[in-house]
């Protein structure tokens, strides 16, 4: 992961942290080749490397899924693939890897390709805004959350791409439902991220987690935000289509929603699609309202008592693992209680969904946003004046 | 030339090529479903070339309310329709083309003596870039607000239009009766709905 910090203001904080790009670039200038050259060298290491990560955690979630429903259930779940079945994700990613492309009769074979390629790409490419580290994020662009916000709102046409090409009544009506569901959720996710926003002062992900550190866990905007969190929390388990909110592919009504005509690769990405999905929002609530990359104790006071500079190479490494740790952590708790909600919660009924949608989480997003902008008025020390 | 400078290059012709011919595509699909994906093509290349003109916020917003709610929008309407009718053979279909092209060409015609008559002198106020954001709220806020609050009373009269006109006359008194009253929703039968009549 690069340290491609475009600073809008020339702090200190220039110099924390590892500069990974600058070695790789010194080292090979060192070798004799041109700047533009060992550039060009650099940019596509980053962006594979967090590409696989989020593959590989895609892998650990399906894990994660299929152990923890066992345990919800009393079963034993998967046990022979791998040591503790760590490896039936891999033998299922195999299976639908080899398995047979249908692409059906009187569907339309273009929109049908295209479909799942459209619900991917932008999941994917919401990545680039995550931060694990102080610079250890793809690029800290200046729009942030809003550039998540927007992208998250094309899969939708992928999904009702995918609906109408099948040629199935199921996929149509999945492919609606997840679109109106999902158009629905945006508007009071997009509130609550606003107030956030609006404590810190920036739509960039790093200035947010830099707003909420230097207390420890009471610096977190979970205590300033309990209702944003909330909001936040139902709004992107309805983005991510998960339970509760699984109408799109709710199989008792729809057989498989959008799905139902998918086999193979095809259905693979949308699988990974979702699970992909699923890891990103936990990211982004951990970045949002759990400090990120932020430990529970604050660090530099106790580095300061022991009189250590933060600046020293190993200490510098130390905390950077400590960041990423941190932030996975966040993001598996939060995946995990994704699943738990899922064996234990009912699947709600569109209406219910829709009322849910709009006539309870929208007002109560507003009312959050302006009390944020009151309390920001109030008491601009606390609520980042 | 550096590689910065190449890239961009390539891009804007990628992202013209994309624009023009999606557009060209969203006039000229037969299926109107088609046309409605291209619209979408076309909205994402258009935010790829706010892209390169350094406007990294109308780029974000721009996909976020034409695509994401714009397109989606249409798509839905088309899609809750789905009313597939061949276009009946008019007689004399020639003179609405020739009108048809006959607008376009002088549209085309005024735009263009746009283009070639304003004087596209670069600012010398130096780019805002990552500051964009602050600075379109403030504009939005002090010299611009009255064209805001307007957009905004017009998307509220367009709000209030939808619901009544999507509103259902719910039943007060009338209590249900039958087998399945308490799966029936209370509402009144619409009129002029031909409910799996045939086309």
């Amino acid at each position: 992961m690069s340290k491609s910090r475009h600073l809008l203001s020339g702090t200190d904080k220039m110099n924390s942290g590892i500069n990974l790009q600058g070695s790789f670039i010194d080292f090979f200038q060192g070798l004799g080749l041109p700047y533009g050259t060992v550039k060009l060298l650099w940019l596509p290491l980053p962006m594979l490397l967090l590409l696989l990560g989020a593959t590989v955690g895609v892998l650990v979630v399906v894990w994660l899924e299929r152990k923890i429903s066992a345990a919800a259930q009393q079963r034993i779940g998967p046990e022979y693939a791998g040591p503790l079945g760590v490896l039936q994700p891999v033998a299922d990613g195999l299976k639908l890897l080899v398995k047979e492309d249908i692409i059906p009769a009187n569907s339309d074979p273009v929109l049908f390709t295209l479909g799942p390629m459209i619900v991917v790409i932008p999941v994917f490419l919401s990545y680039l805004i995550v931060p694990f580290g102080q610079n250890l994020v793809l690029t800290n662009i200046g729009t942030g959350v809003f550039l998540w916000i927007a992208l998250s709102s094309v899969a939708p046409i992928g999904l009702l791409m995918s609906g109408y090409s099948s040629n199935n009544k199921y996929s149509l009506l999945g492919g609606l439902r997840a679109a109106a569901q999902s158009l629905s959720y945006e508007v009071p996710l997009a509130l609550a991220v606003l107030a956030v926003v609006m404590m810190s002062n920036s739509l960039s992900t790093i200035d947010i987690i830099e707003q909420q550190s230097g207390y420890g866990i009471f610096g977190w905007n979970i205590w300033r935000q309990p209702v944003g969190f909330l909001i936040f929390w139902i709004a992107a388990l309805a983005e991510c289509e998960r339970l509760p909110f699984d109408l799109p592919e709710a199989e008792e009504e729809l057989v498989a929603g959008y799905q139902t005509e998918y086999a193979g690769m095809k259905f693979a990405l949308f699988y990974l699609g979702s699970y992909v999905n699923l890891v990103l929002s936990a990211l982004l609530v951990a970045v949002l309202y759990l400090g990120g990359w932020d430990f529970p104790i604050p660090i530099d006071p106790i580095l300061q008592l022991l009189g250590i500079d933060s600046n020293v190479p190993w200490v510098q490494l130390i905390t950077a693992s400590l960041g990423i740790t941190m932030t996975l952590l966040k993001a598996y708790f939060l995946v995990f209680l994704a699943i738990l909600i899922r064996w234990t919660v009912p699947r709600v009924r569109i209406d219910q969904l829709l009322d849910l949608g709009w006539k309870f989480l929208l007002p109560i997003a507003l009312v959050n946003l302006l009390l944020t902008a009151g309390l920001k008025l109030a008491f601009p020390v606390a609520f980042g004046g | 030339m550096n590689l910065a400078q190449g890239v961009q290059v390539v891009s804007l012709g990628l992202l013209s090529l994309m624009v023009l011919g999606a557009a060209l595509g969203v006039v000229l699909a037969n299926n109107i479903v088609y046309s409605a994906f291209l619209l979408g093509g076309v909205f994402i290349s258009i935010s790829g070339l706010y892209i390169l003109l350094n406007a990294g916020f109308v780029a974000t917003a721009q996909i976020l309310i034409y695509v994401g709610a714009v397109n989606v929008l249409i798509l839905f309407a088309i899609m809750l329709v789905n009313k597939r009718e061949d276009f009946a053979p008019i007689s004399s279909a020639w003179i609405r083309k020739g009108v048809t092209g006959l607008v376009c060409i002088g549209l085309f015609a005024l735009l263009s003596t746009m283009v070639l008559t304003t004087p596209w002198l670069i600012a010398s106020i130096p780019a805002s870039g990552e500051q964009a954001t602050l600075l379109i709220g403030e504009h939005l806020f002090s010299d611009f607000l009255l064209p805001f609050e307007l957009a905004s009373v017009l998307l509220l009269i367009a709000l209030i239009g939808a619901i009544i006109l999507a509103r259902r006359e719910l039943i007060v008194n009338e209590p249900a009766s039958g087998v399945d009253a308490g799966l029936m929703l209370p509402e009144r039968p619409r009129e002029g709905v031909a409910v799996g009549s045939d086309p």
